[in-house]
């Protein structure tokens, strides 16, 4: 993208007049200057080290560029309309904004909200039940599931090596033209790992750079006494599975049970992060409640018991739920509104690529 | 579809054979001189796939189990992994890992064959899983090579063997029609008549869930011990009877369980395969796989 092809082959000798092309390139391409916005996976400060072996797949520039190519590739899909970004969408911090559940091809719904594309490098289990335990397959069930992409695999590795320009992305990125499975998993993991959320008010209060108000400062205790030990600092979630009293849906979905087949596990679901809550409506696995005030009215006298309610809820007079006076409410929702990061959302390095820019065709 | 290099290559064999047996008359019969472990030989174990006591088909070809239901198969795939050949002794040969995965397909004759070189030895005894192991299940993308692999041209074909879903390995699936099954949510709602066993399950990666991995051993004194030497091929024959999937130990009624996946039934089901496998007969010192 940088510079003309034929420059790799005159690189030793005419470096300068490369250097000034590429400036050129550059410049002509965005028609405006950049900087380097890709510095590679930073570990963020107080984050916990990375569930992901970043040793097994390290986060290269050229790497990231196809990993993020490739998310925004329709032809992933069987006719070659759904992307991963169709669903996962940056402005809704990745997310399908304003659908309870996903819309894949063919306009056909899937029977889950989709979760957000955030901080994954810390995930160890994926989708809603876990079911997944390695980002790098991630993308298999997005890919084969009949009411998302309905494609196989195989097939998308055969269109890319059929693409034009696909078999010399992989070659910048792993050395040589050949469009693996494992390549092509990794490229999408590097991009999907480089979606960090780290730069809320929260985060700045977190490192010593900002201070709470007097509202959120109260707001914070109230979700460290009712919230945090589900919703755990500094990710905002235990990565734990979990029956939040949901009543089960018409579909009866039970969640992580259909994974484990452990009746232990019946209708708990995976503990999402509270992060850029106000870009994720609607909320819950079937995305059924539209405001953060519904979902906390639920919490406050909403529960349904069951068998797996998690005992978390239980109180000591025998009621379920959380108890909070209306203030500590309005505290609360003052706290999590500086969850809300927005250069995430509107991070330049994350944005879809511009496929019809001359430098891209 | 004979071609001028099989010919070739038959007359070729025709002519080592007659040397070979000038040889033998000459130098009376060259008693095998018992194996030397230090040399190896070609080994492979056949999956010839049979339905009760007829050949194995695809559809349109029926069948009828033991309750009397009439049924045609679509798709037969099943992995084969961790093969271990032991000998009378007691000793014990373990397949390196990264050879020892087998995707036998019904519809591809080529694949009966699960192909490997082992040291030299009369085994008595071979053991595989019917599945593939917990740990290659764990494993990252790039360990899952050859028939584990999405590649178009080695992987499992469409990628038909994996859950994407619920992270794991397909261990057997069979397809097919069955008339007797109903229209609606218990049958098949497409009106297709179609059964579907995908059963797979290797116990969980975080949390404990079931396990289907089934370890197969074959005891070979019966039917011939694999005497496996330098230049030669020892193939097991075994039958693989698919009918025993369905009157097997846990005999049930295709229509009663027209789809089975990754559910609890899904137990009863893995639990037939062990006997689906029959060592019939071995066929050693043989030049090549024509003669199989």
């Amino acid at each position: 993208m940088l510079a003309p092809k034929s420059g790799f082959s005159i690189l030793s000798k005419a470096l300068p007049l490369l250097l000034l092309l590429a400036v050129v390139a550059w410049s002509c391409g965005r028609g405006e200057e950049e900087p380097e916005l890709f510095q590679g996976f930073v570990q963020p400060e107080g984050f916990p080290e990375p569930l992901y072996n970043m040793s097994r797949n390290e986060v290269t520039k050229a790497g990231f560029e196809l990993g993020k190519r490739l998310f925004f590739e329709p032809s992933l899909s069987r006719n070659n309309t759904i992307a991963c970004g169709s669903c996962h969408i940056q402005t809704a911090a990745f997310t399908h904004h304003g659908h309870d559940v996903s819309h894949g091809i063919d306009d056909q719904l899937g029977i889950r909200n989709p979760q957000p594309i955030m901080n994954l490098a810390w995930s160890e289990g994926f989708f809603w039940d876990g079911g997944v335990f390695d980002l790098d397959l991630v993308a298999i069930n997005a890919i084969t599931s009949p009411v998302e992409m309905d494609e196989n695999v195989p097939n998308v590795l055969r269109k890319l090596r059929e693409h034009p320009e696909y078999p010399g992305l992989f070659k910048k990125a792993f050395g040589t033209e050949e469009i693996t499975d494992a390549r092509f998993f990794k490229a999408l993991s590097q991009y999907m790992l480089m979606a960090i959320s780290d730069q809320s008010h929260y985060d700045q209060v977190r490192r010593h750079e900002a201070e709470f108000t007097e509202e959120q400062l109260a707001g914070y205790r109230v979700f460290q006494k009712s919230c945090a030990s589900c919703h755990a600092e500094p990710l905002l979630t235990d990565r734990s599975y979990r029956n939040n009293g949901l009543a089960p849906n018409p579909l009866d979905d039970q969640g992580r049970y259909d994974v484990t087949l452990n009746a232990a596990d019946k209708y708990k679901f995976k503990v999402p992060s509270l992060r850029n809550w106000e870009y994720t409506a609607p909320y819950m696995h079937d995305g059924r409640f539209l405001t953060l005030n519904r979902v906390i009215e639920h919490y406050r006298s909403g529960l349904v018991d069951s068998e797996t309610l998690d005992p978390v809820f239980r109180n000591e007079d025998g009621s379920i739920g959380i108890q909070m006076s209306d203030s500590e409410k309005e505290q609360l929702i003052a706290f999590l509104q500086t969850l809300t990061d927005r250069d995430f959302v509107t991070n330049p390095l994350l944005a879809e690529p511009v496929l019809n820019s001359p430098f891209n065709k | 579809m004979k071609n001028p290099s099989q010919n070739i290559q038959a007359s070729v064999f025709q002519f080592i054979l007659m040397i070979g047996l000038a040889l033998l008359s000459t130098a009376c019969i060259e008693e095998d001189s018992g194996p030397n472990s230090e040399k190896s030989g070609e080994f492979s174990l056949e999956f010839d796939n049979i339905v009760g006591e007829e050949t194995f088909g695809l559809a349109p070809r029926t069948y009828t189990n033991a309750r009397g239901e009439e049924f045609s198969i679509t798709t037969l795939q099943y992995f084969v992994s961790n093969i271990k050949l032991y000998t009378e002794s007691g000793e014990e040969y373990v397949v390196p890992q990264e050879d020892s995965y087998f995707l036998i397909q019904g519809s591809d004759r080529d694949t009966r064959f699960a192909k490997l070189v082992v040291p030299e030895g009369d085994y008595s005894k071979v053991s595989f899983v019917l599945g593939v192991d917990s740990l290659r299940n764990t494993m990252p993308v790039e360990e899952r090579t050859g028939v584990l692999s999405f590649d178009p041209s080695h992987g499992h074909s469409g990628g038909g063997m994996y859950w994407g879903w619920n992270s794991g390995y397909i261990f057997l699936k069979l397809e097919g029609t069955c008339p007797l099954i109903s229209d609606d949510q218990q049958g098949d709602p497409t009106g297709k008549k179609q059964f579907k066993y995908h059963i797979g399950g290797f116990g969980g990666y975080s949390a404990p869930t079931l396990n289907n991995i089934k370890e197969v051993t074959m005891d070979l004194k019966q039917g011939g011990l694999a005497q496996v030497r330098e230049g030669l091929r020892s193939n097991v024959h075994l039958f693989v009877d698919v009918m025993q999937i369905f009157d097997g130990p846990n005999s049930f009624s295709i229509p009663e369980h027209p789809t089975v996946m990754f559910s609890d039934f899904s137990v009863n089901v893995a639990n037939n395969f062990p006997g689906m496998f029959r060592h019939d007969h071995t066929e050693n010192f043989s030049k090549g796989e024509e003669g199989l």
